[in-house]
């Protein structure tokens, strides 16, 4: 078998050394009766390269890749270029098969990206410090809640009608098992909702996003400051961290924690993860907060250098009394991001933010002007909500027989709300093209 | 040796990215934006972001640079006790990287993702038949989640019975941290179990603690001192009795997969870290992934989705549904359908070994730990003697009295060319030196670190301490301050 080294001889040898007569010696403590003499029966033999990648490839081939065809897909992952390099170099070895950096000499290279990556996180959420990453938005939503109730010592959440359902549901299923109340309201596809009278004071923390599921943008400030006159902390939800290049990030706004879903830079959609989450917070909250921090340091020689720091919050020293018990999260989504990000620099992610709010801007107006198509949102970043004379669903589904992803119905993320029938939600990237918008814009027209 | 340049041969300085500002520079050419109008409603843009401007080759050679400075398995023997830091074969970086998989929107209509599902459910099928469980859920995205995920189930499942409340939750001391942080997350008091003499859990004092208001015992087998537990089928029965659930952290799951079945254990839920038993790569602390396998007993208290298959092939179950068996799931872990990308490159391992090649390769990884255990416990001292598992385990015993310390073993090792091994874990021994080398490892390479590891014993023995406390001498940067940055948090970098 090509991934193991040992020889029969070398077996033999090291069996010798041992002064045992078979591997199956060495379970001796095992209970006799579980231990199996040979392989499981039943299951298939080794394969080689070639044919376990002609068997994944038959597989990936009756999937349709959505860059292959018009994809106006968002929902909560999103479908950018990721430039060349990105991939070359996180699947550079040292990279990729190096794990947590516990011994920091040997794992500088990963420690100073993780810095890289935690200063623009903060700058991209507008606040003072984020961690090395979480799992993806949704469990960063969730860790979120739970610090707002860690540092309120309260243990009542708010989470916006208009949250994304899977980060509502994420975070409604810990507090179920972790004793907090959530209070879900309902969705309000126009995008109107007012939270400020549902905060009291027993209120724990708000969870608004921005832009909202149906692609609506808030102005966090007014809740922020009513957050703020009951003790309660104000959680952002950003699900398309790429709208962070042309909106008033949320901390800017007064938000205390943002948690967000950084998968548009740097990482595919791989049908829904590994994504990332991103975390940040203000400062004075540093102490409460979940995951890895990486911190600035010096060694024994005084020269600059990078180390796990303030891991008396973590799992592995504090044990029950841990902040969270996240342990491994989203490393080199991480790094992807950061090199992403990078390459793009201020001048790149400001003009490809604009870039992607331009061809919304454009599809919508195209999208809006046809006959019973009417555009929900006053203001978007690169998705919004259109409603439509029939149902989306099944629009959706003659699409893709088109050759056309057109968009994510609303019931496929309300399947239990009511007045869903008829949304449909629209993205648009950078990898949009006019054509791609006729072709959507000809099959409506038909279709309708 | 110092330079003018401060580059050390092959071995580059590199400042923050942040500090290779070149103000306007971009490494991605864009067109003009087709439109100038804005539709952001009242919200206003936002000025400057504060990002360094850099182009292509700049950035390519500063992460090149920054990758220099990691050790990896690629590169040499990383043997992370508890970590499973295993060969990543290529082929699964490979497949994940087709189009039909890393290019698929999870939101996609359901007749364009029939090849994903079946990688999700193929896998799955593998799961439970490698564990000989009833049910497996796909979400969680690592083991500490997969972790919530089973006990979550565990608390369904006892509220479904009724009765009183339980809400202790017994956990081994030499437990990963991670088990009773999970358990105390969700609620539950943790109560820990000692352990005997020789390592393995206390049968009497468990005994002595289960009772009816106990949901669940978190338990690792193999354990974190690299044995198996000897008792585990009088554990499971103790357990069940009392009318609790046996959980198993399954991170040690590469010493037996293929050999033993868990749920012939008596196991009625455990996590699998795909990015250990499954050889996806560590990437520098993830992406994992942590499918939970589930005993018949725990089968409907799941998470969604789920894959079911109907007439017209596989479909996500999203919502609670008695036709689709969902009607007692619970929730959602995460965002969309799991780790899908992980689960690609862990099925492309999983039918590369085949039946065949897993049974091998567990035998592999136990036998290699047991040559370890056997030539090293001369030189350091064995706490608990052999067959181990696929972990070797010493304490500090040995080094009494020399002034070197576990840390300083760790450290010496970086300067002869080996990740070290976990140090001063699990807890229950002094000054622990948990060593991993998996199936990965030639004969040769384990017979160099043997003579490496028996040098510095020798050299601990002969009153070495300043040579040892300067170690590692040889690396990028050598020990650094961790008091200083704990006390004084630089955690990003801000402008002068």
């Amino acid at each position: 078998m090509r991934y193991l080294p040992l020889t029969e001889a070398d077996r033999r040898a090291m069996l010798a050394e041992i002064g045992v007569a078979s591997v199956a010696e060495l379970y001796a403590d095992a209970p006799a009766a579980a231990l199996l003499p040979g392989p499981i029966p039943g299951l298939p033999g080794h394969q080689g390269e070639l044919e376990v990648e002609r068997a994944l490839s038959a597989l990936a081939a009756r999937n349709l890749p959505a860059g292959s065809v018009p994809c106006f897909l968002g929902g909560g992952a999103y479908r950018h270029h990721i430039p060349a390099t990105v991939d070359h170099l996180i699947q550079r070895g040292e990279f990729l098969t190096s794990y947590t950096p516990y011994q920091p000499e040997v794992s500088q290279g990963t420690l100073q990206s993780l810095f890289e990556f935690q200063t623009q996180v903060a700058l991209l959420a507008g606040l003072d410090v984020a961690n090395a990453s979480m799992y993806d938005g949704a469990t960063a939503c969730a860790e979120a809640v739970m610090m707002a109730n860690r540092v309120t010592r309260r243990r009542r959440a708010v989470l916006a009608g208009n949250l994304h359902p899977h980060y509502r549901d994420t975070t409604a299923t810990l507090g179920r098992f972790t004793g907090f109340e959530v209070v879900a309201r309902h969705p309000d596809p126009r995008g109107r909702e007012s939270l400020i009278d549902s905060i009291d004071d027993a209120t724990s923390c708000v969870v608004v996003q921005t832009p909202d599921v149906f692609g609506h943008l808030h102005d966090l400030a007014p809740l922020a400051a009513a957050c703020q006159a009951k003790g309660a902390l104000l959680v952002a939800v950003v699900t398309e961290v790429m709208s962070l290049g042309l909106l008033t990030p949320p901390g800017a706004m007064g938000a205390d924690i943002v948690a967000a879903e950084g998968q548009s830079l740097g990482n595919p959609l791989s049908f829904g993860g590994p994504h990332l989450g991103l975390f940040a917070a203000r400062e004075k909250y540093l102490r409460q907060m979940p995951g890895r921090l990486v911190g600035q340091t010096v060694d024994a020689d005084g020269r600059r250098g990078w180390v796990l720091t303030l891991s008396t919050r973590e799992q592995h020293i504090r044990r029950e009394k841990a902040t969270s018990n996240i342990c491994t999260n989203a490393g080199l989504c991480a790094l992807a991001f950061t090199i992403h990000l990078s390459l793009l620099g201020e001048a790149g992610f400001t003009a490809l933010a604009r870039l992607n709010h331009a061809k919304a801007v454009q599809l919508a107006g195209k999208l809006g002007d046809l006959d019973g198509v009417r555009v929900l949102n006053d203001g978007f970043f690169n998705e919004f909500t259109l409603r439509l004379p029939r149902r989306a669903s099944k629009l959706v589904n003659k699409l893709a027989r088109r050759g056309i992803l057109g968009g994510v119905p609303a019931v496929r993320l309300f399947p239990e709300a009511d007045g869903m029938s008829d949304l449909l939600l629209v993205a648009c990237t950078e990898c949009t093209t006019e054509a791609d918008m006729d072709a959507l814009c000809r099959a409506f027209a038909e279709l309708l | 040796m110092t330079t003018i340049s401060g580059h050390r041969g092959l071995e580059m300085e590199e400042p923050l990215i942040f500090e290779r500002d070149a103000p306007g520079q971009s490494g991605v050419d864009l067109p003009a934006p087709p439109t100038a109008q804005t539709r952001l409603g009242r919200v206003a843009p936002r000025a400057r972001v504060g990002l360094p401007g850099l182009s292509e080759p700049e950035v390519v050679r500063h992460y090149t640079r920054l990758s220099q400075k990691n050790f990896a398995i690629d590169a040499g023997f990383y043997p992370l006790g508890s970590c499973t830091m295993k060969h990543n074969p290529r082929l699964g970086e490979r497949l994940a990287r087709l189009p039909g998989f890393a290019d698929l929107h999870p939101l996609q209509p359901v007749a364009t993702i029939q090849g994903a599902l079946s990688v999700i459910d193929l896998l799955a099928g593998w799961l439970k038949a490698l564990t000989g469980m009833a049910a497996v859920a796909m979400t969680p995205a690592a083991g500490a989640h997969g972790e919530m995920c089973g006990l979550m189930a565990i608390r369904a499942a006892h509220d479904h019975r009724g009765g009183p409340r339980r809400l202790r939750v017994l956990v081994p001391e030499s437990a990963h941290g991670t088990n009773p942080a999970t358990a105390a997350a969700l609620g539950f008091t943790v109560d820990t179990i000692p352990a005997t003499a020789e390592g393995r859990v206390d049968v009497e004092a468990l005994k002595a603690r289960l009772g009816f208001d106990v949901a669940a015992l978190m338990l690792t087998n193999p354990n974190t001192c690299g044995l198996f537990e000897r008792d585990m089928l009088a554990i499971a029965q103790a357990v069940h009795d009392a009318g609790a659930f046996l959980y198993c952290d399954g991170a040690n799951f590469n010493a037996i997969v293929g050999r033993i079945r868990p749920a012939d254990l008596g196991v009625d839920a455990m996590h699998i870290n795909l990015h250990k038993t499954f050889s996806t790569p560590h990437g520098g602390g993830g992406p994992g992934s942590g499918p939970v396998v589930f005993a018949a007993a725990l089968a409907p208290f799941v998470p969604l989705p789920l894959v079911v298959h109907n007439d017209d092939g596989l479909r996500l179950a999203e919502t609670q549904d008695e036709d689709d068996g969902t009607a007692l799931a619970y929730g959602r872990m995460k965002a969309f359908h799991g780790q899908v990308g992980v689960f690609v490159r862990a099925l492309a391992y999983t039918l590369s070994h085949g039946a065949d090649g897993l049974h091998q390769a567990s035998g592999d990884a136990v036998l290699s730990a047991n040559y370890l255990l056997a030539r090293l416990k001369d030189r350091f001292n064995a706490p608990f003697p052999g067959p181990c598992m696929h972990e070797a385990l010493f304490d500090d015993r040995s080094l009494k009295g020399t002034g070197v310390t576990t840390l300083d073993i760790a450290k010496a090792l970086i300067d002869e060319g080996f990740h070290p091994m976990t140090v001063y874990f699990p807890l229950v021994v002094h000054g622990a030196m948990l060593i991993e080398p998996t199936e990965s490892e030639s004969k040769a390479t384990l017979d160099q670190f043997i003579t490496t590891m028996s040098g510095l014993a020798d050299r601990a023995k002969a009153g070495d301490v300043a040579w040892f406390q300067a170690a590692p001498r040889l690396t990028p940067r050598r020990r650094l301050d961790e008091t200083l940055a704990a006390r004084r948090p630089v955690l990003r970098w801000r402008p002068e």
